[in-house]
């Protein structure tokens, strides 16, 4: 008895801690995978901090600006009544500059130039609206304000330093000399830039806003909700629902998908072939950028539309028909409000993809110069994802800090966009 | 194999004091035939689901369909309101008519046949929409009440005869998915009921319902049969034997054998149908 019980109980024995070693295997493992996803999520999160502190980072100066506060004697000797155009005043708010530093210019000009290169040309036209405006005030000593030059601007911003060699930079020691007297006495300012929110594209980095981009994307984005989420939604309701399933509506299904993964700069030659070069839209406007974006968007709403329906339970479908409801009834009444949801969803994330989108405007010709706001869907525009594109290729320095701050207000645009779609979901989905 | 095909006109006469407990209809109650099947086939795509189905079903009588899984007869089931229709791949030959009038034809609209055929289903389907806009749906769009008044009381009625009233009266504008599960299913019941449909085909329509509700389904069941012709699909023989007054099993797709209730359950012709009763398959 004894003999055989001993081997049994080393069995049981072997058995349990050969248990107990897999059981440690299996908790280890779990343990590891859990270390993986949160190194996964962290990865993840350092890479957008990463992102998001270097756009910040460098955009956040934009939205200071210095400006300064000049009396412009309106010598009437130097203004031609005749043609006020004509007139020189920014050389007038130059001497009255260096008047204000204690400095004459020369004969050559040498100063007053240097002075311009610090003083932003809007004060010349700031000088010829009001003498428009009032003849009157010629002879007498004005005040006019407004940004300094974007270099002077990034001298303040501690962009441009007095350390770096004089041939390296942008301002000379006199230049640097200058604006630390017009500092220190008080009449540079600094303040929030309203202008950049103000005002449209400039070839002064100064006078550069994002107005024009934001409200031609705004306009873009109309034309191509317009046209993608009804035509989208339409047509994937169409599939669903009412198509006879057979071999034709399986092509259309891959094609769609197809469409999905099509390069979006192929949709841009699409565009140009089809809407510039046949139908004669006009070049670079926000319906042409629409109309592309729609066909680019349509794809991404069919699919997220269809999916919805999908996840519509049958039973939905049978009870409405059970009762009597014409097919289109039961879509319509039923099956189509329990997936609007999903096709909220979709239908935004669809178009916050377009709004971001660069490659396909630029094949259309929307990445010329626009410096105004547009004012109708035919007009010239530009978009927000272009002007950063823009002015990321400007040489002057100035254009990147607000190409940095352009990225921002991208995002914000986006963030707006996500959180109307998470209201707009809350909103349906209360209806049970 | 041969198909046991009573007709209803001698079925009458065979019904005796019921063994199993339950009231029967007197003959010249159920003796007027509702529905009609001639040699029903149908196929789910080269699949067929059924084979040379002939039946008739009376009048103000329940009639149960019985039958082991995938013997079709939730699918003859769902030929008598067309509900077929929607399966891309189904196919349905063979004459069904109703009051003499062949429901397959094209001057048939099915939207129009499901108001007069109303069916509710295995799981209790209510729209995730309110109490009363379950029932009120079906009367609105088949445009059944001119005013908000006449709609109310259609809504009432409708769920006073599924035996719900009582139960919701003061809640009507609540989600209907928010009853219990034996309520949602009378719900259901009265969303049918309030369409004014002459037959009710009913798919399990308590497989997913505990004994208690299930109990007062079957009651309703046995109270709505005084108006409509009832078409059950059961797995309990139990039930059928409870709330039906005629009978009709089916296997692999056919027609065995069918005929008044107490007779097929105490004195079956076809071993097929003894062998299922007695529990020997199924």
């Amino acid at each position: 008895m004894t003999e055989a019980a001993i081997p049994v109980s080393a069995d049981k024995a072997k058995a349990q801690s050969a248990f107990e070693k897999r059981l440690k295997a299996r908790h280890a493992t779990e343990q590891r995978f859990r270390f993986y996803g949160l190194m996964a999520i962290v990865i993840a999160l350092s890479f957008l901090a990463i992102l998001l502190t270097r756009i910040v980072t460098q955009g956040v100066s934009t939205f200071t600006v210095h400006s300064v506060a000049i009396e412009v004697p309106l010598d009437p000797a130097r203004i031609d009544r005749t043609n006020l155009e004509g007139t020189n005043f920014d050389i007038m708010v130059a001497d009255a500059v260096l008047a204000k530093l204690g400095e004459k210019d020369d004969d050559f000009g040498t100063k007053s130039e240097k002075v311009k290169d610090l003083i932003s040309p809007d004060f010349g036209f700031q000088l010829l609206n009001m003498i428009k405006a009032n003849p009157a005030i010629i002879g007498k000593t004005v005040s006019v304000s407004g940004p300094l030059r974007a270099n002077a601007d990034l001298y303040f911003k501690g962009e441009i330093k007095r350390s770096t060699p004089e041939e390296e930079r942008k301002l000379d020691n006199q230049q640097i000399d200058w604006l630390t007297k017009l500092n220190a006495s008080g009449a540079v300012k600094t303040g929030f830039n309203v202008a950049f929110f103000t005002k449209s594209d400039s070839t002064e980095p100064e006078q550069a806003g994002v107005l024009g981009a934001v409200v031609g994307s705004a306009m873009m984005l109309m034309v191509t909700a317009l046209l993608a989420v009804p035509i989208g939604v339409m047509a994937a309701v169409y599939l669903e629902e009412f198509a006879p399933k057979g071999r034709w509506t399986d092509i259309i299904e891959v094609n769609i998908n197809n469409l999905a993964a099509v390069p979006s700069i192929v949709y841009g030659l699409l565009g140009l072939g089809l809407f510039i070069n046949a139908l004669g839209v006009p070049r670079s406007s926000p319906l042409l950028g629409g109309l592309v974006l729609a066909l680019m968007a349509l794809p991404t709403v069919i699919i997220a539309t269809r999916s919805s329906l999908k996840a519509v339970p049958p039973s939905i479908r049978e009870a409405a028909l059970g009762v009597g409801a014409s097919r289109s009834q039961a879509v319509f009444h039923h099956v189509l409000p329990l997936a609007m949801p999903g096709v909220m969803t979709g239908s935004i994330l669809a178009l916050a993809h377009a709004l971001g989108e660069t490659a396909p405007l630029l094949m259309i010709g929307m990445v010329s110069f626009v410096p105004g706001v547009p004012a109708a869907f035919t007009e010239a525009a530009t978009v927000l994802p272009v002007q950063v594109f823009i002015w990321e290729n400007a040489s002057e320095r100035a254009f990147h800090e607000r190409t940095a701050a352009a990225i921002m207000v991208l995002l914000v645009f986006m963030i707006l966009m996500n959180a109307v779609a998470i209201i707009l979901r809350r909103r349906f989905e209360r209806r049970w | 194999m041969t198909t046991y095909r009573p007709s209803l006109a001698n079925s009458g006469n065979s019904m005796t004091s019921s063994i199993l407990g339950h009231a029967h209809l007197s003959a010249d109650k159920a003796g007027s035939t509702k529905i009609h099947a001639d040699k029903v086939n149908v196929f789910y795509g080269e699949k067929q689901a059924l084979f040379d189905v002939s039946l008739d079903i009376s009048q103000k009588a329940v009639t149960s369909f019985i039958g082991p899984s995938g013997c079709g007869k939730s699918t003859f089931l769902r030929c008598i309101n067309r509900m077929n229709d929607t399966i891309p791949i189904c196919k349905v030959e063979g004459t069904i008519e109703i009051d003499g009038q062949d429901i397959n034809t094209r001057s048939i609209d099915p939207v129009v046949l499901r108001a007069r055929v109303g069916m509710v289903f295995q799981k209790p389907n209510p729209f995730p929409k309110s109490i009363y806009e379950n029932v009120a749906y079906g009367p609105r769009i088949h445009g059944l009440a001119t005013g908000k008044d006449e709609l109310d009381a259609i809504v009432e009625s409708s769920l006073r005869r599924a035996g719900l009233w009582d139960e919701v009266a003061d809640r009507l504008l609540q989600p209907g998915t928010g009853l219990s599960g034996g309520q949602q299913q009378r719900l259901v019941i009265a969303r049918a009921i309030a369409v004014g449909p002459e037959v009710i085909l009913m798919d399990e329509p308590c497989s997913a319902l505990d004994p208690i509700a299930t109990a007062k389904i079957e009651e309703l069941i046995d109270e709505l049969r005084e108006q409509f012709c009832i078409v059950i699909v059961t797995h309990s023989m139990a039930q059928a034997a409870r709330v039906s007054q005629r009978t009709a099993f089916f296997h692999m797709g056919r027609l065995v054998e069918s005929g008044p209730t107490d007779e097929i359950f105490t004195n079956p012709k076809d071993t097929r149908t003894q062998d299922y009763i007695t529990g020997r398959f199924g």
